[in-house]
Order: structure tokens, then sequence, then C-alpha cells
């Protein structure tokens, strides 16, 4: 088909953004019209607009087991991640000095910590074995007396894994010390449970389980303390002022709502995809190795390095036949660094450049994963025949 | 986009690639950290370049810079070819993405070793550096590493054993078990893990 002419799309890029449901884009419209009112004012059209915030509020408590008055909310993953790491560690700054962290963290919670050092702290970073797991037993080392935060992810989008929380969890209250995790990756795709985790603050965000974009949340468990965020009114308990984004809210507590009830019904679906895809494209080219962990994984993503060649020229390539992916190759990502996480699992420079990561939507179906499998062999065949690596591979391979 | 339509023409119709087994050149750049690498091989006739073949590890910058040089460079003498810069190739591209002009911009420099390889086993007397062969570019490209700071994205000061990262604010030294770049201070290779010798 020629470059341009009309095709058929394919979305494989969960990870990077969701559809939004036409539930939520209903729910939201009113809230984008006449329903403007200022949740903080007096009046009816006020009012109305405090009704939907507390009703959002309650369904986002409810898809993580928490209670209403835990619910924060912020407007990105990412800022509730900087909510909780610099809000934590500032209002606990008298109980020491020191925050853990695993090493395949989310850039908002590894800068976080990055930006804290300047007011005194530092923190240690948890290694993680080849398939991205965190050892329970490292965290439980890398704590010491001046530690009064730890931090590990629900699940990496990147690679897929689902980390060990709940032991992790365990821990950290044995030895007293908080306990975040950024479960944005998670929540709305798996049960999350903030109370059988045992966690003190957890991240999630809408546009990953089909909200909006720019509305996530923050779950803070009561009796905290935390630096408010956005210093303010009194919105959001006073520890995130701003007047609320009603209609991103709303949408939120809709996708939430809607979570809830068909997460075990998508998750299947998109694991019947995924462990196709997982088995089928090794299959068709040679050197395609799997990223991340086999089993304890997001039922919705598999992602993989092939060797030799390099991920953005694989996506361009994809792109041209209509499917959308995701890569943490260094050429991708604008500041041209490899992903931080493919390297934290041991894999060196050239095998990270060539990671490519597929995320299934709710509407994806077996014929698209059968279309990839179909058009993934050809695009590598031609950029390997491009690549000095595979040269000199072949060559040695001859010897 | 973030391409022009000329750096995906390129990108998707490569001139030029492959490897010249006799080459009488060969020039290599870049390294996997960077996310980039380019081979290019000559063919020279009369002090000319009969034939220009490429090989390139990376994005669609790099692919399409590749074939442009190669492009640029067939049937040109050697001080013509010498003459093509970096800037020139992206300004025949119809520009690059700013993040790119750094890292995948290097077909030029590619080009221009290979042109090095070929005069220093043809000058008199070198005949012996030719009998090493090829790998003269491997090594050449040592100082090519430091095309970016390990712990962040930016440009490194300094070409030599040391250089430092301004943004990072951090001295950076060879590794003597990788050859990568990794901060001075630190007891341990970011790279490889391996130990650093303190003086």
């Amino acid at each position: 088909m020629p470059w341009g002419a009309k095709m058929r799309r394919i979305y494989l890029d969960h990870i990077a953004a969701t559809p939004l449901l036409p539930e939520s884009r209903e729910a939201m419209l009113p809230f984008l019209g006449e329903r403007f009112g200022n949740a903080q004012s007096l009046h009816a059209d006020g009012q109305m607009a405090q009704e939907a915030l507390t009703e959002a509020r309650t369904k986002v408590a409810e898809l993580v087991h928490a209670s209403e008055s835990e619910i924060y909310f912020t407007s990105s993953g990412s800022e509730s991640n900087n909510f909780a790491i610099k809000g934590l560690a500032l209002a606990n700054r008298s109980r020491g000095n020191h925050l853990v962290l695993s090493a395949v963290e989310h850039l908002s919670v590894l800068n976080s910590a990055k930006s804290l050092e300047k007011f005194g702290l530092t923190s240690a970073l948890v290694p993680v074995d080849k398939t991205g797991l965190v050892d329970p037993k490292d965290v439980e080392k890398a704590i010491t007396k001046e530690t009064i935060l730890v931090s590990v992810m629900m699940a990496n989008s990147e690679i897929g894994t689902i980390e060990p929380v709940a032991e992790i969890a365990k821990i950290c209250q044995a030895r007293n010390v908080l306990f975040h995790t950024d479960a944005v990756a998670a929540v709305g795709i798996i049960p999350v449970d903030v109370k059988a985790l045992g966690v003190d603050s957890l991240s999630l965000a809408g546009d990953q389980f089909y909200g909006p974009k720019g509305s996530a949340a923050l779950f803070l468990k009561k009796g905290l303390r935390i630096l408010p965020f956005i210093d303010g009114g009194v919105q959001e308990g006073g520890r995130r002022g701003g007047t609320e984004n009603i209609a991103g809210i709303v949408g939120l507590g809709k996708a939430a709502e809607i979570a809830a009830t068909r997460m075990a019904e998508r998750a299947e679906k998109a694991k019947a995809l995924r462990d196709v895809l997982i088995r089928r494209l090794p299959e068709k080219v040679d050197h395609v190795i799997l990223t991340g962990h086999r089993e304890s994984r997001l039922p919705h993503q598999a992602s993989f390095c092939v060797e030799f060649i390099e991920g953005e020229a694989m996506l361009l390539n994809l792109d041209m036949k209509g499917i959308a992916a995701s890569s943490g190759s260094a050429c991708t990502s604008k500041a041209l660094k490899a992903s931080h996480v493919l390297l934290a699992m041991g894999l060196d420079h050239a095998t990270a450049q060539g990671s490519l990561v597929f995320s299934f939507v709710e509407d994806n179906t077996a014929e698209d994963v059968g279309y990839l499998v179909e058009v993934f062999p050809p695009i590598i065949e031609r950029l390997r025949k491009m690549s000095p690596l595979y040269t000199k591979y072949l060559e040695e391979k001859g010897k | 986009m973030i391409y022009s339509e000329k750096v995906m023409d390129h990108f998707q119709n490569p001139r030029n690639v492959g490897v010249i087994p006799d080459a009488d050149g060969i020039g290599e750049v870049g390294n996997p950290v960077c996310g980039d690498m380019m081979t290019f091989y000559i063919k020279v006739k009369n002090d000319r370049l009969a034939d220009v073949k490429f090989q390139t590890f990376g994005c669609g910058a790099a692919i399409a810079v590749s074939s442009m040089v190669s492009e640029m460079a067939m049937d040109k003498t050697l001080q013509e070819a010498m003459a093509i810069t970096n800037d020139k190739v992206a300004e025949m591209l119809g520009g690059l993405p700013k993040n790119k002009l750094h890292c995948s911009n290097l077909g030029a420099d590619a080009l221009h070793k290979a042109i090095e390889d070929y005069e220093a086993k043809h000058k008199p007397g070198a005949k012996e550096a030719a009998a090493a062969g090829p790998a003269k570019g491997a090594e050449v490209h040592a100082e090519d590493e430091a095309c970016c700071c390990p712990y962040c994205e930016g440009p490194l000061e300094g070409m030599e054993a040391v250089c430092s990262c301004h943004h990072c604010d951090i001295e950076l030294e060879e590794c003597p078990e990788c050859g990568k770049y990794t901060n001075k201070a630190d007891e341990t290779c970011v790279n490889c893990g391996a130990r650093l010798a303190k003086s």
C-alpha cells in the first residue's frame, strides 16, 4: 500500500494513552457546558459541581478500596508522584533524611528524589533482577535509621513487570517507614486494594484506564502528614489548592466506575492477545527477547528487545503499516538516552536500543495481532540488512 | 511527523546500503550508547569516489543522513567529499529535529574517516598500517564515545580520557573495563559495574 493511502490503523500503545470511554465523555460534557459552576461556591451552580466532585471521589476511592477522604485529585500521575515523594519526605524531615527507591521507578519519582537532594535528602536505589523484579530483601537492606520513605512502583508499563508491593509494604510497616507506590500502570488494569497492599500512598491516572488526560489522583492514608503540593485555598483539603478540573474529574470517576466492573473481562481478553504475541513474535523473528517478567506481568502488555536494530526505525516502519507502538530506545526519547529501566535490568545499550512495547486497548482483536505478526518480519529483515551490528554478528557466526 | 519529507524518503528508500568487501577505506562513527552507529565503505579510482556504501544502526534520522551522505559523495573527488559537512547534509535533508542534530548527524564524519583510512593506507610507507586492515576505524571512534553524558542527555565538554557534563555538574572518566564514560567520583562504572581504580 502506498504511503499516505488510507489504511487500517491498529493502536497498540495503551501505555501512552487510552481512548476516552464514550460514557466518560458523556458524563463530562455537561461540565464543559451549562454546569460550569465552581465547586467552592455556595450557590446552586457551585453545589452542582460539588456534588459531582464528591461522586467522582467516591468512585475513585471504591476502585482502590480507599475511603473517599483519602483521595486527592491531581492533574497527572507525575503530579501525584511528585506530591507524594516531596510532600511526604519534607513533612517527615524531622524523622530522617533518606529515601529508598527502586531503580525502575518512573522519572517523576526518580527526579522528585533528585530535587530533594537540594534539601539535604539522599536516596538509595534498589536494583532489579533481569526480569525487572525488585527483591523485597534488597529493600529491607537499603533501609537505614535515617530512611523516612520507600517508593516501589506497583507495575512498570515499559516491561510489564508487577512488583511485590504488598511484601515491601509489610517490611516498611515493620521498620516504621512510609511506603509510596506508583500504581499508574496498574490501577484500572489489575485489582488494586490499598488496604490489602498496606501502602501509605498510591498514584493513579485516568488516562491509563480510558478516562480523560489531565485527570489523576493520589491516595493518601488517613492521618498522614504531607506538605501541601499547591498552596492555596481549601480545595483538596488544603493540600492541593486551585479550582478543580470538574469535567476531568467527572470523566475519571466514570472511568473508575466502569473499570471496576469491566476489569476482569478486559484483562482476560487482553491477556489472550498478549500471550499470542509473546509466543509468535520470537517464533517469526530470531533474536527477539521478551523483556520483563513472564508471569508477574500486566495483562495487556508485551515488550521486547529486537537485537541489532534500533527502536525508532522500527516504530516509524510499523507506523507506516498502520501500527502504533512504543519504544524505550534512546532515539525515541527526546533526551536521546536509553531507558533506565532496561539498563537497570542489565541489558547492554545496543540491546536496549532495540526496545519495542506493545500494549493492548479494549477493542484490539486477534486479527490485529495476526496483522502485526505478519508485517513485522519484513521490517526487521530490511533494517537488519542495513545494520553494521548485524553484519558483525553474521561474520562472527560464520567464523 | 517529526521528520521532513526528504528525510522520510531517504529513510524509506535508503540509497547505497551495503558493504564493499574489498573497500579501499572504511570509516566508523558512533556507539550504541547514543543509539547511532554508522560504517562507510569507499572504493577510490583516480582520486574519485567510484563507490560509496554504508550500514547504519540507528533512528530514522541516522539512516536518512547516511543515505544522503552516500548520494552526495558518489563520484566526487576526495577533496570535494572532504568538504561535505554535517550541517550541509542536514540542510540537504530539509532540516533535522534539533535533538537529532548532535547524535544522528554523523554521516559526513564517517565518510571522512573512510577517506582518511584510504589515505593512510596509500601514503608512502603506510603499507604496515594498511596490513592492520580496517580495524583502524574501530580504534579511531573512541573519541566519539563522548557524544553524550551517561546520566543526562547532555553533550560533554572535552574529548579526553576525562571530561565533564555541565548539566550534571560531574567529571567523567573512561571506564578501564568497558571504555564508556562514567562518573569519576563513583566507585563503580555506571555502564558495566566494574570497580574503578582510585588514585
